[in-house]
């Protein structure tokens, strides 16, 4: 069992050296780092399944006992975000093979600095100890930098600065918020802060809990801490914004969700802090998409908005709310990772991502032109498909907890995304192009678009998946609802990870 | 506690922040690095007392500050975290560089630049607002 929380973390890091190693073949490096995400993947599917018949896994690295060690564990709701942030690996990379096939001084940096990325995200969902995330983090960030200046050229340069020094800032706040909690309880252990905080005076717990926010807060693009995340994820190549797009914020929002309710839970019903601060993201993210005329900045201020639809299910604190957000957050990240794989179909087919001089493409392509409304339709929350039992779900705990406010603002940003959606359909997959490319003869009759086989493939793969996650409706939200249960009840977390006497003594 | 220490790390942040803030980046680097040496000098506060160094002695004892008359071990905890944390930032430090001098390659400044298709939205936005104004 141990086995099965460690190697998700060393798989992928033994994988990065071994493609340093061999960086004189591709073949050898792509099927290294292919193979690995994949087990990975695999690993993540009997994890969720042990984790959801136990309701958590644990292991302590080393084996010494809790406060001291190393603790990983995976409760459900870990154990869920694990598995589909390495299925997001596994599509995005065999899209990246596609795109990146024939920039081979590209590739060579690409493979090692990826699976990094992924052992940092893993580790991030796996660690129970409140410093080790703050590691995991770091591992992640890191490849994270790389890869998004991996081209150098001068947008990603300076997108690349901002991004790395707002991180930065985040993670030195980390360090001072991790040391004010050890000098007020004396631990780093996430369950036995949950104990140790409950006992601190109110003020302190309170001025910890929002540092904390405050922290995740930048990470994860929360109003008014978001303005890094337009600025920087459109610079990089398709493939990597997609993957950043859907997992990097996600991680933030995963750790936001898991201090806030495992450490700072909130006995008094929802509180209204978070509600407000999910209603503004919601609000100025999608006003933001509207101004743009890029389709991969249009979609990076969603990521925005829609962080503000997770934040809302976490600021009710009930369990249905907890539930609605983690199924909101699968649903998410399928689609925000497809539509911005599409976003990047449609630029290295016509060489553009910018809308006035886009134009045609569904008649130039017409399965592009499907892909994207079935996303785009989604990501609004139109019914049959998944946004809408996501977003059904957190209108009606809201309005179960009489706060009628949210509901609202929560149901008219779903309008402006639909509109911001058109937006892109209008500018890019109909009409003809305003300002065509320079050089660049199109009959939007008789031209078709190239398109790489591999990266339709895994485009249509999740786009797929997404239509699944609709249709499983019922037994994903079962589940979502059984991972918010640990969420709320906090004990069988901090039995897991202690043992039953700890928890008896306090 | 030491309360000349946590004078110190107030100093730190402030300078940090007070860098972090100007347009050259060379200075924000500068910025970064003052703020992450004040967060590890926090971390060391976070430890509590200034005590032996954290050895098992030859009789195998481990001595806790507080008792045997105060003379025991400091917490070593934060210690082995300002370590790692000292690591992180150093790598980071030296990749900031890295990343200020490419900058400086390809521009031929020191500053931070402007987000271009920001400023043009921003731009194309006061031209369609300007008219009404006007009139």
């Amino acid at each position: 069992m141990s086995l099965l929380l460690a190697l998700p973390i060393a798989l992928p890091l033994v994988a990065a050296a071994l493609t340093l190693l061999v960086r004189g073949s591709r073949w050898a490096q792509r099927a290294i780092s292919l193979t690995t995400c994949v087990a990975v993947m695999v690993l993540a599917v009997f994890l969720l399944l042990a984790a959801d018949a136990q309701g958590a896994v644990v292991s302590q690295v080393g084996g010494w006992p809790a406060p001291f060690g190393i603790t990983l564990i995976a409760d459900r709701f870990g154990a869920i975000m694990l598995l589909i942030s390495t299925i997001m690996i596994v599509t995005v990379l065999v899209y990246a093979l596609g795109q990146l096939d024939d920039e081979r001084e590209f590739n060579l940096h690409f493979h090692p600095v990826y699976l990094v990325l992924s052992a940092g995200v893993s580790a991030s969902f796996l660690t129970g100890d409140l410093f080790n995330l703050f590691v995991a983090f770091e591992v992640m960030l890191i490849a994270s930098y790389v890869l998004i200046t991996l081209g150098a050229n001068r947008g990603q340069v300076r997108s690349g600065m901002t991004y790395v020094v707002i991180n930065l800032l985040a993670s030195t706040m980390f360090v001072a918020a991790v040391a004010l909690i050890y000098a007020a309880t004396g631990t780093v252990n996430m369950a036995q802060l949950a104990l140790r905080i409950a006992e601190l005076p109110e003020g302190l717990r309170l001025a910890l809990g929002y540092l904390l926010l405050v922290v995740f807060g930048v990470k994860a693009g929360i109003f008014p801490l978001f303005f890094w995340l337009p600025d920087s994820y459109p610079t990089a190549p398709a493939p990597i914004t997609a993957l950043f797009a859907g997992l990097l914020t996600k991680v933030g929002v995963y750790t936001l969700i898991r201090t806030q309710t495992l450490m700072f839970p909130h006995d008094g019903g929802p509180s209204i802090v978070i509600l407000v601060i999910a209603g503004l993201t919601m609000l100025v993210g999608v006003l933001g998409a509207i101004a743009q005329n890029d389709i991969k900045r249009i979609l990076s201020f969603h990521i925005v908005s829609q962080i503000g639809y997770m934040i809302f299910g976490l600021g009710l604190f009930s369990l249905a709310g907890l539930a609605a957000a983690v199924y909101y957050i699968v649903h998410h990240i399928v689609v925000k990772t497809s539509l911005f794989l599409i976003g990047g179909l449609v630029e290295t087919g016509t060489g553009t991502g910018a809308l006035r001089r886009l134009g045609g493409v569904a008649r130039q392509a017409p399965v592009l032109g499907l892909l994207f409304l079935t996303a785009a339709f989604s990501l609004a929350g139109l019914p049959p498909f998944s946004g809408f039992v996501a977003k059904l779900a957190l209108v009606q705990e809201g309005l179960n907890l009489q706060h009628g406010g949210i509901v609202a603002v929560s149901l008219l940003v779903s309008l402006l995304t639909l509109f911001s959606m058109t937006k892109i359909w209008g500018g890019a997959f109909w009409g003809t192009p305003e300002q065509p490319v320079a050089g660049r003869v199109d009959d939007r009759r008789t031209t078709k678009l190239a398109m790489n086989p591999l990266m339709l493939g895994s485009t249509v793969a999740l786009v797929g998946l997404s239509v699944v996650i609709s249709i499983a409706a019922t037994p994903l939200y079962q589940l979502s609802e059984r991972a918010a249960e640990t969420l709320v009840e906090r004990d069988p977390y901090i039995e897991a990870v202690l043992g039953p006497t700890e928890v008896v003594q306090q | 506690m030491s309360l000349s220490l946590a004078f110190v790390v107030a100093v730190l942040f402030a300078v940090g922040t007070y860098l972090l803030l100007q347009r050259t980046l060379t200075r924000v680097i500068f910025g970064v690095a003052i703020m992450g040496h004040g967060a590890n000098l926090l971390l060391q506060l976070a430890g509590g007392r200034a005590g032996e160094p954290p050895l098992v002695g030859d009789d195998g004892a481990a001595r806790i500050v507080g008792q045997d008359g105060g003379g025991g071990f400091v917490d070593p905890l934060p210690q082995a975290l300002a370590l790692t944390a000292i690591v992180i930032a150093f790598g980071l430090t030296a990749y900031l560089l890295a990343m200020a001098y490419r900058s400086w390659v390809l521009t031929n400044s020191d500053e931070v630049e402007d987000d271009v298709e920001d400023r043009r939205i921003a731009r194309s936005q006061a031209r369609d607002t300007a008219p009404e104004e006007a009139r």
